[in-house]
């Protein structure tokens, strides 16, 4: 995918709830390479296949990344420095 | 050692198409029956995935349509060419077929009827349908809520929902309208064909002052124009939510 065909973060809520179980795309994340704050539907998507990269808004740098094979999903999540989720 | 955390799967509903409405040449809605649908909040999507008997699946996310109601949930696909998903939502899948849909998902790009603030919606071609469904759920919630609609389109030949949005806005319930025509305009049109621009911006949206909540939707070019117009006429970026319409696919 071109540089220019990013969707939102928002757009891998469905993959991002079947592995969260919650909706993570309104909880705001903190990038751990520049330090900007945002929801997570405001990150940028450049490829659901094989895996899905949430990547800043900001800076670009890599968030979020998720791999799933059979019987088995990865989260790489060291771009993150912290997810703030709302809870009731 | 591997962890054995066993992940709670997000469930794949089987809906039946009950009837497909062209809208314009080359979109459709589908109108689904999902049994036990929790209902859902305008602006959210749905992933549907279809199945081949080899085993490869196809997964793409298209926004809903309608105000929730029931069991019913309402899709507008627009046929890309080549496209795989596109073409089959529009050309092929009929009334009493099934298709494979997870949802509703995504609860950041939402209108709820409780949000009282005025608001500006901005979409390109099919970037309407989740906007649409804003427009619905405030007029069924008998709402006055300030909603202004601007519409980039190619032709008037590729409005969606053409009708039915003219006859909500001449309800005059404070939903008000304006067309951008990119290659063809109506006869006596006084804007020659032209993207949405700074210009019009200033003569067709609400003003910044207003401090409007604002949704902008349609392919990714038209998303990152008309975010980067608006934060430069002023509006708080914070208050401007986007949702891109580029390739999805995915995770299942
Ligand atoms: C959150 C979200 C909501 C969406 N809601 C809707 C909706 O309500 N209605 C709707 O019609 N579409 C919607 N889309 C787009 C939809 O998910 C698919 O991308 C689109 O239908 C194309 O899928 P396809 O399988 O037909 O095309 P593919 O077979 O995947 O692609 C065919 C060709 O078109 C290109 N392409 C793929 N997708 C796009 C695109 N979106 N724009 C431009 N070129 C593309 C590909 O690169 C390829 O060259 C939405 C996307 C997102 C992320
Ligand atoms: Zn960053």
């Amino acid at each position: 995918m071109s540089k220019d065909s990013f969707v939102d973060g928002n757009a891998a809520a469905g993959a991002l709830l079947s592995v969260f179980s919650i909706d993570i795309t309104d909880a705001d994340a903190q990038c751990a390479a520049c330090g900007n704050v945002a929801p997570v539907a405001r990150s940028r998507v450049y490829a659901f296949e094989p895996g899905i990269v949430l990547r800043c808004a900001v800076c670009e740098h890599p968030l979020l990344r998720i791999a799933r094979g059979t019987g088995r999903t990865w989260i790489d999540a060291r771009g993150l420095t912290y997810l703030e989720l709302r809870t009731p | 050692m591997a962890g054995t955390t066993v992940l709670g799967r997000l469930a794949w509903y089987v809906a039946t198409v009950v009837e497909g409405r062209q809208e314009t040449r080359t979109a459709r809605t589908l109108v689904l029956n999902v049994p036990s649908w929790p209902g859902h909040d305008a602006g959210q999507h749905v992933d549907v995935r279809l199945r081949a008997a080899d085993g490869y699946t196809a997964v793409r996310s298209y926004s809903i349509a309608n105000a929730a109601q029931n069991e019913r949930v309402e899709l507008t696909v627009e046929e890309l060419a080549d496209g795989e998903v596109s073409l089959y939502l529009v050309r092929t899948i009929a009334p009493g077929d099934p298709l494979e849909i997870r949802g509703p998902v995504g609860g950041w790009f939402v209108w709820r009827p409780a949000f009282i603030e005025p608001v500006q919606l901005v979409a390109g071609g099919s970037g309407i349908v989740p906007l649409m469904a804003m427009i619905r759920t405030r007029a069924a919630a008998g709402l006055q809520t300030p909603f202004r609609l601007l519409y980039s389109v190619r032709t008037p030949e590729n409005i969606i929902y053409a009708a039915e949005l003219q006859r909500r806005e001449s309800e005059g319930q404070g939903l008000t309208i304006a067309y951008a025509f990119t290659r063809a305009t109506p006869a006596g049109w006084p804007r020659p064909p032209a993207r949405i621009d700074a210009a019009f911006l200033s003569e067709a949206a609400l003003p910044a002052g207003e401090d409007p909540a604002c949704y902008i939707c349609g392919p990714t070019g038209f998303v990152e124009s008309a975010a980067a117009l608006l934060e430069q006429a002023g509006y708080d970026p914070k208050r401007i939510k986007t949702e891109r319409f580029g390739p999805t696919g995915g995770i299942s």
